[in-house]
């Protein structure tokens, strides 16, 4: 925000969109087509959105010629990113868009999950609003299915409302190979080896819960898209959890072993 | 033995200002000096003598010397020969220790203070030392959106070394993340351990795990103390304070998918299927099996189920807290 006004002084007339999406804090934007930001169409109802909007889309459009004073060029800069981020909710929605945001997924551009099991799975740019200034944007990671708080602060800042609440969900629907496997794997507290009971048994719970979903699931004959999947055993589902829990290479394997056969015996 | 008090800075308070070292906390020195304490790692650290000196800031001389007296003790007759030998390998000592050897002590002295340090911040004074710093947010705070910044603990997934570097345990989510700083790609998980996490909910079970790590470092007391009292006779589920069950955990903190406003249904290809791992009962008491048992065979005179309704022993466990290590954290208030 604080070096912009030195490089538009000498840019702002051309390639203002280059410009925008090159500079740093804005690397989870693509560059919107020109043919996009022309058709009125798809600017619909964004006039009562942004001040000064007829001049912040010269800008944008590279057309801008007005002279003016540099406190209103400022004015007119900040509504012209606004009003860029406003389209781009609407363009990353498209096809070309989606494309776009592609090929920056794919790269990794959106930064990649913090959480360990996720094994730094890319993320997507999400808003928890479609109004403006309403939430900072969030990551979300398709792996864990949640969302998470941009590492760097220069991130955080950025509105919500630029990416919308629906594009990280079509991505996937209009590119369904995209979708990760979804994993089991998941990290159990543990002291000297041993499950600490009340966290044990919350996942135990969850772990019911997510039967329950693969069982319905399969009912309807629609795949879960869990990579460890074993498929058509019903019964057996249980029984194969505690496996999967216990098969973890435990340095303390033969403490816990022995706590499992303790329990019953007293 | 401790030359380091006159010297401004110690090994293991300028080891543990290095850039990326954020995490470790100060590890006494008696606990070092106790052998007990250091089982086993002898075999573990290579030049173990000499990073063990290096951690406590001995001088080889001063080692030296000792051993002098010690055989001095032993007999006087072939003293000459002996000092005279014993100062030559000084020497020698002296001048191998400032070759290249110098980076290989360096680091195994890294490595045995890392380990020690896996066990030191599992006992009394060391968890109290890490809770102090968890006090502070030393060690960050959770990336994920609705866990809503809460302080995380550092762990390791592995208590061997070499396996994979230091991550960050949430104890509102129950998850494990990466830190978000790349300095920490460089700290080995074993030297937290995987013991420390678990142990330290188990043994502070009465701070309040939901609260932003931001507002800690504002330092509004006053209105944080209200909610901690009113919460002192909270009740337990497993051990733990209810309100201290993973919190970010359950409804309204899970995500849910959606396109346009409608939610994304279970059945679509691409629909939701990891609720799971961020849901809880919305009634907690589902939870606690135990009790359920009891209830549901009340003629089974099963030991373990009737514990939980003896108000006696309610009350006695209610006393520190639950904790069997009953550790005061920082004075009479939980932060």
């Amino acid at each position: 925000m604080d070096d912009f006004n030195s490089e538009t002084d000498s840019d702002y007339t051309s390639y203002w969109r280059d410009w925008f999406i090159s500079s740093r804090g804005n690397e989870y934007f693509c560059e919107i087509d020109e043919d996009y930001l022309t058709d009125r169409f798809n600017l619909t109802g964004l006039n009562g959105e942004v001040q000064y909007y007829q001049y912040a889309l010269d800008l944008v459009t590279d057309v801008f010629d007005l002279d003016c004073d540099d406190e209103m060029r400022e004015t007119i800069e900040k509504s012209a990113r606004h009003l860029y981020g406003l389209v781009h909710a609407r363009y990353i929605v498209t096809t070309r868009g989606l494309a776009k945001m592609l090929e920056k997924y794919k790269k990794a551009d959106f930064g990649k999950c913090p959480r360990v099991m996720c094994e730094a799975h890319p993320l997507l740019p999400m808003g928890q609003a479609d109004n403006p200034n309403a939430k900072a944007v969030k990551l979300y990671c398709a792996r864990c299915e949640d969302i998470y708080n941009p590492k760097s602060s220069r991130h955080s800042a950025i509105d919500g409302a630029y990416f919308g609440t629906s594009f990280h969900n079509i991505i996937f629907q209009v590119y369904p190979a995209l979708i990760p496997a979804k994993s089991y794997d998941r990290y159990v507290p543990r002291v000297f080896g041993f499950k600490v009971h009340a966290p044990a048994a919350l996942i135990r719970w969850q772990h019911a819960e997510r039967d329950e979903m693969r069982r319905r699931l399969r009912k309807l004959e629609i795949e879960s898209g869990f990579k460890d999947d074993e498929g058509d055993v019903e019964a057996e589902d249980s029984e194969e959890e505690e496996e999967e829990e216990e098969a973890d290479p435990e340095v303390f394997e033969n403490g816990e072993a022995q706590g499992g056969q303790v329990g019953p015996v007293a | 033995m401790s030359s380091s008090s006159g010297t401004p800075e110690s090994w293991i308070s300028s080891f543990c200002s290095l850039l990326g070292h954020e995490y470790f906390a100060e590890i006494s020195e008696d606990f070092i000096e106790d052998d007990f304490n250091l089982t086993g790692l002898q075999a573990q650290v290579a030049m173990y003598k000499e990073a063990l000196e290096m951690i406590l800031d001995v001088e080889p001389e001063d080692d030296d010397d000792e051993e002098e007296e010690e055989e001095e003790d032993e007999g006087d007759e072939s003293i000459e020969g002996e000092e005279g030998a014993i100062r030559q390998r000084a020497v020698e000592r002296r001048h191998h220790r400032m070759a290249s050897d110098l980076s290989i002590i360096e680091s195994s002295a890294e490595m045995l203070y890392g380990l020690i340090h896996q066990r030191f911040i599992c006992s009394r004074a060391g968890i109290q030392q890490m809770s102090e710093k968890y006090e502070l947010a030393h060690f960050g705070v959770c990336p994920r959106t609705n866990c809503e910044q809460v302080r995380t603990l550092p762990v390791g997934l592995s208590d061997v070394p070499g396996e994979d570097t230091v991550k960050l345990f949430c104890p509102s989510c129950l998850d494990v993340y990466v830190p978000p700083n790349s300095r920490f790609q460089t700290v080995d998980g074993a030297f937290f351990g995987r013991t420390f996490g678990a142990l330290f909910l188990l043994t502070f079970p009465d701070y309040d795990i939901s609260k932003r790590g931001a507002e800690v470092l504002g330092g509004d007391r006053s209105s944080r103390n209200l909610p901690d009292s009113q919460r002192t006779d909270d009740e337990k589920i497993n051990g733990f304070n209810a309100h201290n069950l993973a919190p970010g955990l359950g409804q309204g903190k899970v995500y849910e998918p959606r396109i346009y406003g409608f939610r994304v249904s279970e059945r679509a290809r691409s629909g939701p299927r990891m609720g799971w791992l961020r849901n809880r009962p919305v009634d907690l008491h589902e939870l606690d099996e135990a009790t359920l048992h009891a209830a549901e065979h009340p003629d089974e005179s099963d030991d373990g189920a009737e514990v939980e309704s003896d108000p006696r022993q309610a009350g006695r466990r209610r006393q520190n807290g639950g904790s069997p290590m009953d550790v005061e954290a920082n004075g009479e208030t939980y932060a």
